[in-house]
């Protein structure tokens, strides 16, 4: 294989990742702050991508669209905060689940009410379209390598948040220990609204960001959030930093596996099997990854407790 | 009499009423309905083992399910294409005699669960929840990409299986059949749970350290568990590929898994006619509903959404109150 298909593959899989990395991050966060597993923060992402390509429709302003997508995945994640998921946070984890695929029924359905089971289109941006030259003699396109510098911007924007800012101490200190910043007089339930309206704007924003190079459709949310799951598992619950290793680690298993693995089977089974071989494994990459990366280290690479 | 008893003696009841009422009216189609509703709770009393008794919280369930599934369309496929499934080192041709299929799909499952539980189990909680569903994905796609057995596009089975003596085409006798299967289920069932084992396993679910205390390793009684949880569920599998005479990856997909554990919590975590209740229920709105709306999981969601913040315990908990102890 050409260096230049490998490096092109490899900025594939660190777009993926980057993408993964924001959904990942609100679903660690939720998890480690308020001990929730959200099952519904798929269909934040798909509502970002509905609100973007409706408002996208609209306007025709790419930009508004992104606004659009964040503040109607922010506002459609602390509505449901208030209403439902802040009922969940003293249950155990199988109502929390319940209760989550119920949402997702509701949130899918009402999704197909609204739009119709035909999928929505958002264009990308004249100014981002095409591609461009890397060094090396590369093509690739300038949307795509936008979505990666997007995407490590929010990350860099999610750590300074986290580690420099008051409320990110908050949410660290709720993270640690609930009763104790209770006492010290912050407003633990709005916080935990917070935190969920960001997670999910997060989620959000990677829906339209990513509903510009796919289609925009019902249901696109929950074979990202199973990916996001997997992620948050192997970078360990409540880690951001486990979640952007994690990401990066998945999208770049799943694109690099799907190209690598047959060719690899290729040298020494006939072509035909070893395509059959080597797809099927790579369908089953990451899944591989995170048994192995939960043998290895039961509660993930970065996670504390089990 | 407890009040529990009263209502599993309602559910059986109406478990008999329905399709004799079907059966009067000659109307199949409800026979058909009232079967896969027989089935889906054998998946969830299987899954109940697991879950309820255990405390395994398995998000992967689907997995076996599809696992029987799979026995019952690969044998049968080879049976109905008369080309055998391996000839070396032992010859082994397809079959479509139910018994044989149902051991293979029991046994698979069961090997399945082994080597899923044995990693799975060195986790716990959240981490529990998330290993199981990934491993039912990976043989969601692994289902999907292997094109042997028909890949994305599943497999068709034009007769269904035989059973001695019986005409499973006629939808009266396979329901008597799935019924026979889900009640000697349900019965060995409640004596899992009064035997020994099952008490070690609640005492695991209560507290490990104690029971790690009187000398039963908590690992092997749960790994047990979840191997017989697996079984049943394969069991479930293959007769509910065969009442559609298909199987396709849908079967491992997560949706199955999330609808099997919607069946046992529907009516009733840990409750001996849990399943079958939260499967008639969940089957009945299914089929309710989707008469009036096209959009009917937005109300199968909010039901689903009250029992959940409303009704703690399922169907079963609520008529009855609480009489299985929880911790």
């Amino acid at each position: 294989m050409s260096a230049i298909l490998l490096v092109e593959q490899i900025l594939n899989g660190l777009q993926s990742g980057v993408m993964l990395f924001l959904m990942a991050a609100g679903l660690t966060l939720v998890f480690g702050v308020m001990g929730l597993i959200n099952l519904a923060h798929g269909s934040l992402y798909m509502v970002g991508a509905f609100a973007a390509a409706s408002i996208a429709a609209a306007t025709g302003s790419f930009v508004l669209a992104l606004v659009a997508a964040l503040a109607a995945a922010a506002v459609a994640g602390a509505l449901i905060e208030l209403v439902v998921i802040r009922r969940l946070y003293a249950r155990d984890h199988l109502d929390q689940v319940l209760a989550t695929f119920a949402l997702i029924l509701i949130l899918s359905e009402g999704t197909r009410w609204m739009f119709g089971s035909f999928p929505l289109y958002l264009d990308v941006p004249s100014w981002l379209s095409g591609p461009i030259s890397l060094p090396g003699g590369i093509q690739y396109p300038l949307y795509r390598l936008a979505i990666i510098v997007a995407g490590l911007a929010v990350a860099g924007g999610l750590f300074l948040l986290i580690s420099r800012t008051r409320l990110g101490i908050r949410i660290r200190a709720g993270e640690a220990d609930r009763e104790m910043i209770a006492a010290l007089g912050v407003d633990i339930s709005k916080l935990y609204t917070m935190v969920f309206a960001l997670g999910a704007a997060l989620a959000g924003l990677a829906g339209a960001l990513v509903g510009a190079i796919q289609s925009v459709q019902v249901g696109m949310g929950e074979p990202v959030l199973i990916l996001a799951f997997v992620v948050v598992v192997i970078g360990g619950i409540g880690s951001i930093k486990g979640a952007f290793v994690g990401a990066l680690l998945v999208g770049l298993t799943d694109t690099l596996g799907g190209v690598l693995l047959p060719q690899l089977f290729a040298l020494f089974l006939d072509p035909s099997a070893a395509a059959t071989v080597g797809a099927s494994l790579a369908s089953m990459a990451i899944y591989i990854l995170m048994a192995v990366v939960l043998v290895l280290r039961p509660s993930g690479l970065f996670g504390e407790r089990a | 009499m407890t009040r529990e008893r009263l209502i599993n003696l309602l559910i059986l009841l109406l478990m008999i009423a329905v399709p004799a009422w079907a059966y009067a009216v000659d109307e199949p189609f409800i026979l058909t309905l009232t079967t896969k509703v027989a089935i889906l709770a054998l998946a969830g009393v299987g899954l109940n083992i697991a879950l309820g008794l255990g405390g395994l919280i398995s998000f992967g369930h689907a997995a076996f399910f599809g696992i029987g599934g799979y026995a019952m369309g690969i044998l049968a496929s080879h049976a109905q294409s008369y080309t055998p499934m391996m000839e070396w080192p032992l010859l082994i041709e397809g079959t479509k005699s139910m018994p044989v299929i149902w051991l293979v799909a029991m046994l698979t499952s069961a090997l399945a669960a082994l080597l899923i539980g044995a990693l799975s189990l060195r986790t716990s909680g959240v981490y529990f929840i998330m290993i199981t569903l990934a491993f039912g994905q990976m043989l969601y796609y692994f289902a999907i990409s292997w094109p042997a057995y028909g890949g994305e596009d599943g497999l068709s089975i034009y007769v269904r299986n035989g059973f001695p003596g019986l005409n499973t085409l006629d939808p009266l006798q396979y329901l008597i059949l799935c019924y026979v299967v889900l009640f000697i289920v349900i019965f060995l069932s409640s004596r899992l749970a009064k035997s020994a084992f099952g008490l070690a396993l609640g005492g695991a679910r209560q507290n490990a350290e104690r029971v790690q205390t009187v000398g039963i390793a908590p690992y092997r009684v749960r790994l047990t568990a979840f191997v017989i949880s697996g079984a049943v569920t394969g069991l479930a599998g293959a007769l509910y590929a065969d009442l559609n005479r298909f199987v396709s990856p849908t079967m491992f997909s997560w949706h199955t898994s999330g609808e099997i554990m919607v069946f046992v919590i529907l009516g009733g975590v840990a409750r001996l006619f849990g399943p079958v209740a939260g499967a008639a229920l969940f089957i009945g709105m299914e089929h309710v509903l989707g008469g009036i709306s096209e959009f009917w999981q937005v109300f199968l969601g909010l039901t689903l959404l009250a029992v959940v913040l409303f009704a703690r315990g399922g169907l079963i908990g609520t008529l009855a109150g609480r009489e299985v102890a929880h911790d």
